[in-house]
This record gives structure tokens, C-alpha cells and sequence, in this order.
């Protein structure tokens, strides 16, 4: 087991190396300079902008940036954000668990979504049920998280005056009625998020259902006389999560585009709008290392769904 | 069996019909319909499917007609009638400038459309190739592309789009001017980031064709290597690729709309789908219908294509008897 762990970890490194380089390259390849602004300013002499930029090696071929940047990375020296002085980990680190917690809230609402909803259907093929969930389905993920998000806020905000729609971090309540705002500022933004993965889920979970309902040893088990509820749960789920976990993984990239843009509707100070903030402002930095940070995020979630596989299906061997 | 459609070579007991394009010369199929006409009258079972067919007909001749007889300028500002609720005047209503919404709703539709066209043949594209040259070679060449395809299909696509688009969307504007510039790098952008499940799809598909009787055969009587790519295996391997194009039609769509919708798509003069809700969302409270109306134009283009691509993918399975 450990074993496997440290191979499947070993594996991440070239990927990380990969998407180092390609994100590296965009940036290099990309016309922007950071020192634009010093360079129109007639306050700062084209002296001290040189200075500046051999300081900052700009001038110094791609290669070497590259591995400058890199070795500092690893060393966990992340630069500062050239517009609030910030260090850029101090700055990701301030603004993540709030993206976290969305995010694993609205995949927790996803699933609580799609694995009944996917099952029942499934288990009863063309019912009126399965059409019913399987139109609301594509309905589902076929409505943009953006266009969700103002319907959401139309009709419990500004309609019925329920939720608030600005998320705030810096709530003055303590105690339980912290919780209690801190709950109803997520609703939102959490529903917006899951209800959108639940919906593709659900497909997903009720394919490979589908798949795994016609085997022989599910005969074998009905035929035992186990009842119908036993059979589903502990014979078919199962074995039926096991494509639906990796499918479930391939969406990570996904699950972090419809985060971003929660954050910018709902403004949450999360890594999304972080990026989206310094992307508008050019600090680079900050763009560079948020990227890198989804990226090894969408790679963390795959290491995870390679470790539960293993756990799911006992014929995937840890060697 | 009832489809004979030969474009999925999974169904070991069926490959009966002929590759589209070559017909044998010795045995003639049994009915005289062609694969297209079965494929089409499996798809008009799938009942949603056929209905949003028709429904994005009409909404694909709305936008590429409608200007030409609904004549209301889209930058025609009038202050009498701001934020006005839909009317006969104004049916969509108008946003804060006064300038009729269902002129530019008809308007934005064009590019939203045009641009999920264009980036739908760019990744379709782009994954053949790539699919193809990694399916028929074996070795490195395909280890290093699937690795590759690996790594894009884990890089999170929207904050490297941002990322794209806000370097390069001043030079490609100074090159072909703010429009065409733009609409050229979301295209390349969101193309060059969604060819990896069709790359995958299509190197599967190579790798069970390339060893079909058919292929072999045409290899016994000398075909070269591409010859037998073009000819005989990529025709057989395009229903998967015709369902994953349909529905990167409406991937890339939402992508697009994402875009404009966080203020970095096209320029703020031209409207399109993303970019009015994006201008929309400060004045929910008291101009709903400005928020409502294109995203509902987004909903209905995304769904009618998913509910073609999921029809499509009932009609060219042959496994499935419809």
C-alpha cells in the first residue's frame, strides 16, 4: 500500500514539471511586462527601471528564468504580488480555505445529489422517474453556473429577500450566529455550484449502474434470495462507483472553472477571484502561482481517485 | 441487429454495412437505404432530440435572419426608454442606454454560435490528428502524444483561458482589429483546450479498427499507411467523434459566455450572449428581463445541442436497436 502511494506519487512529479513548463511558456511567450507601468511613469529614471528589471532577471534568456523560477518555487519562495506587496503564499494561503470549503461543500451537495437520484433511476430503466430525472439532468448542466447564479440571486435575494448575495468574510457576529450567517451567505453559492455537478454526475452514475444491474453475479445474488436493497447497495453501487470515480476526477478542471465563477458572482474572496483580480490588475506573480496552484489541485484530486479506486475494486492491486 | 451504421466498430456481429465512401462491389446490402437515412431515422426516435433539432433550427434562423427584418440598430441609444420592461416597441425590453435588447440578443447570437462552430472544428481537428497519428503509430510516438494529452486534459482549463486571452488579446487586436481578433484567439483558446477527449476517442477507435479483416485486407492488397487512415479506418471511426463535436458545440459556447460574463471576451461594444448578462448583473433588482433574456438564449442553444448529441449518440450506435 505504501508502496503504491509513493509510485503514484513519483508519477505526479512529471506532470508538475509539464504543467510548469506549459504555463511557463505562455507566460514567456506573452507580450505583457510587468514594468509597463514603470516605463510610462516619467517619475522613475529608464536607469532604475533597468536596474530593476537585471534585479528581477528579465533580461536573462527563458531557460534560465525558468529554472530561476522554478528552484525558488520548490525552495517556497513564491515572490510578492507586484500590486498589494503581499507574499504570494501568504496571499493564496489567506484566500484558499474559503475556495476549499465551497468547493468540498458543493461536491459534498452534488453527491447527495446524484448517487440516489442516478441509483433509482437506474435501477428502474425508462420509468417515468428515470425520464423525469434524466430531462432535469440535462436541464441541469446544460443552465451556465453564471446564469444559475443571478436566477439564484433574482429569486431568493432580490424576490424574496431570504439570502444575502454578497458573500463577506469579515462577518462581526461570534458564535453560533456566525455559523448561522456564515451558512446562509453559502447556500447560494454552494447550491449554484453543486447542482450543476450533480447534474452531469447523475448521467454518470446511472450509466455505469446501468452497466453493472445486467451482470450474471447480480442474478447470483438475487437468486440467493438476498433482498433488492442489500443487492443495490453492497453488490451494484460499488462496483458501479468505480468508472464514475474517474470520471468524477476528470471533472476537477471543470469543478474549478464553475468555482471561479461563483467567486466573481457571489464576490468571494477566494483563489478564483484572486486570479481574476490580479489578471485584470497584470500581477504576474500572483497569476502564475494561482494557476500552478489549481493545476497541482486538479493533479491532488486525481491521486486521490487513483488511492480510492484501489479501495473500491480489490482486482486494482497495489503493487 | 436493425442499424447496420458502420461508424463504431464495437459491435463485433454487426459490421455488415459498407464504409461510407466505398462501397464494396460484390455484395449488395439487403434494404437500399444508405447509413445516413438509417442513421436519420434512428434519430428522429429519440422524440427531445427531433424537437430540439427544430427548436434550434428556428433559433439559428432567428439569429442569422432576424437582423435583416427586425432593423434596430444594436448601439441605437435612447435615454426616453431606459431599463424598459419588454413592450411592443421594445419586445425584449432595453438595458441602461436604451438600446433594444432583441437586436442585440438576435446579434450576440451570431457570434456566440460562430464562435462554438469555429472552436468545435478546431478541437475536432486538432483530436483527429492527434488521435489518428497516436492510434496508427505504436511505440513512443504514441506514449509521448498520450502523455501529453494527459497533461492537458489536467490543466484547469478556465484560469489558463483567462490566463491566454488577457496575454495576447492586445497584439492579436492590433493585428485584425478588435473583432476578428478576438473572435480568433477565444477560438484557438477554447479549441486548443478541448481536443483531448476526441484525441482519446478517436486512438481507441484506431486501436480496435487497425486490427479489423477490413483493414487487413486493404493492408494484404498494398494500401499504404495512409491510405488506409483515410480511406477505410477515420470514415468507420466518426460517430463518436460527430456525438463529441455535437456536444463541444455547447461546451464551447458556455465557455465563450463565461468568458464575456467575467468581463474578458469581446470588447464591451459588441454584444454577445455572455457580455449583455455580464452588464446586466448590477441592475438585477430593477431590469430583470436585461438578465433574463440572453441567458435564456444560452440555455436554450446549450440544451437543444446537448439533447441533438445525446440523439446523435442513440442513432450511430449500432449496438443500440431503435
Amino acid at each position: 500500500m505504501g508502496n503504491y502511494v509513493l509510485r503514484r506519487l513519483l508519477i505526479l512529479v512529471p506532470s508538475l514539471l509539464g504543467i510548469s513548463v506549459v504555463l511557463f511558456t505562455v507566460l514567456a511567450l506573452a507580450p505583457g511586462d510587468p514594468f509597463e507601468d514603470l516605463a510610462t511613469n516619467p517619475n522613475v529614471p529608464p536607469e532604475v527601471r533597468m536596474a530593476l528589471r537585471a534585479q528581477f532577471g528579465l533580461d536573462d534568456p527563458v531557460w534560465t528564468r525558468y529554472l530561476h523560477w522554478l528552484t525558488s518555487m520548490l525552495k517556497g519562495d513564491w515572490g510578492f504580488s507586484f500590486v498589494s506587496r503581499l507574499d504570494v503564499d501568504t496571499l493564496i494561503l489567506q484566500r484558499l480555505p474559503v475556495t476549499l470549503a465551497v468547493i468540498g461543500a458543493s461536491q459534498i451537495v452534488a453527491l447527495m445529489i446524484a448517487l440516489p437520484v442516478g441509483i433509482l433511476a437506474a435501477v428502474r430503466p425508462y420509468s417515468w422517474f428515470d425520464r423525469i430525472a434524466s430531462t432535469f439532468a440535462f436541464i441541469g448542466f446544460s443552465l451556465p453556473t453564471f446564469f444559475t447564479g443571478l436566477l439564484f440571486i433574482l429569486l431568493f435575494s432580490i424576490k424574496l429577500d431570504w439570502l444575502p448575495f454578497v458573500f463577506r468574510a469579515d462577518l462581526s457576529e461570534t458564535g453560533w450566529r456566525w455559523w448561522w450567517e456564515h451558512l446562509r451567505q453559502s447556500i447560494m453559492p454552494v447550491m449554484v455550484l453543486g447542482l450543476f455537478q450533480g447534474a452531469s454526475w447523475m448521467r454518470y452514475v446511472r450509466s455505469a449502474v446501468l452497466d453493472v444491474v445486467r451482470l450474471d453475479y447480480v442474478t447470483t445474488a438475487r437468486s440467493k434470495g438476498l433482498n433488492e436493497r442489500a443487492i443495490v447497495l453492497k453488490h451494484v453501487v460499488r462496483n458501479a462507483l468505480i468508472p464514475v470515480v474517474t470520471l468524477v476526477a476528470l471533472q476537477m478542471p471543470a469543478v474549478f472553472g464553475g468555482a471561479i465563477v461563483t467567486e466573481q458572482i457571489f464576490r468571494i474572496p477566494g483563489i478564483g477571484s484572486l486570479l481574476i483580480d490580479s489578471i485584470l490588475r497584470n500581477d504576474t506573480p500572483v497569476i502564475m502561482a494561482v494557476t500552478f496552484v489549481f493545476s497541482a489541485l486538479v493533479l491532488l484530486f486525481n491521486f486521490l481517485a487513483d488511492l480510492l479506486y484501489g479501495w473500491l475494486d480489490p482486482r486494482v492491486t497495489y503493487r | 441487429m436493425a442499424g447496420s451504421i458502420p461508424v463504431s466498430p464495437t459491435g463485433k456481429s454487426a459490421p455488415t454495412g459498407p464504409a461510407p465512401g466505398r462501397p464494396p462491389t460484390g455484395s449488395l446490402p439487403t434494404r437500399s437505404t444508405s447509413p445516413w437515412a438509417e442513421a436519420w431515422r434512428r434519430f428522429k426516435r429519440h422524440r427531445l432530440a427531433y424537437a430540439s433539432l427544430w427548436l434550434l433550427g428556428v433559433l439559428v434562423l432567428a439569429v442569422l435572419l432576424g437582423p435583416l427584418f427586425y432593423k434596430v440598430g444594436i448601439n441605437s441609444i435612447d435615454f426616453q426608454a431606459r431599463l424598459a420592461s419588454p413592450s411592443w416597441t421594445h419586445p425584449l425590453g432595453t438595458d441602461d442606454l436604451g438600446r433594444d435588447l432583441l437586436a442585440r440578443v438576435l446579434y450576440g447570437g451570431r457570434i456566440s454560435l460562430a464562435v462554438g462552430l469555429a472552436a468545435m472544428l478546431m478541437a475536432i481537428t486538432v483530436g483527429v490528428v492527434i488521435g489518428a497519428i497516436s492510434g496508427i503509430s505504436r511505440g513512443w510516438i504514441d506514449a509521448a502524444l498520450m502523455w501529453v494529452t494527459d497533461l492537458f486534459l489536467s490543466l484547469p482549463a478556465l484560469p489558463l483561458l483567462l490566463l491566454l486571452i488577457f496575454l495576447f488579446r492586445d497584439p492579436l487586436k492590433v493585428a485584425f482589429g478588435p473583432e476578428i481578433g478576438i473572435f480568433i484567439l477565444i477560438v484557438l483558446v477554447i479549441g486548443g483546450l478541448r481536443w483531448m477527449p476526441v484525441a482519446r476517442l478517436v486512438r481507441a477507435q484506431f486501436f480496435s479498427l487497425r486490427e479489423k479483416e477490413f483493414v487487413e485486407a486493404a493492408r494484404a492488397l498494398g494500401a499504404s499507411v495512409p491510405r488506409q487512415v483515410v480511406r477505410h479506418i477515420l470514415p468507420n471511426s466518426l460517430g463518436p467523434v460527430i456525438v463529441a463535436g455535437t456536444i463541444d458545440v455547447a461546451a464551447a459556447i458556455i465557455a465563450e459566455s463565461t468568458l464575456s460574463f467575467l468581463g474578458l471576451g469581446f470588447p464591451p461594444d459588441i454584444p454577445t450572449w455572455g457580455r449583455i448578462l455580464f452588464d446586466s448583473k448590477d441592475y438585477l433588482d430593477i431590469a430583470a428581463h436585461w438578465a433574463i433574456f440572453p441567458g435564456l438564449a444560452i440555455f436554450i442553444a446549450v440544451l437543444t445541442i446537448n439533447f441533438i448529441g445525446d440523439g446523435l449518440r442513440d442513432a450511430l450506435d449500432p449496438r443500440r436497436v431503435l
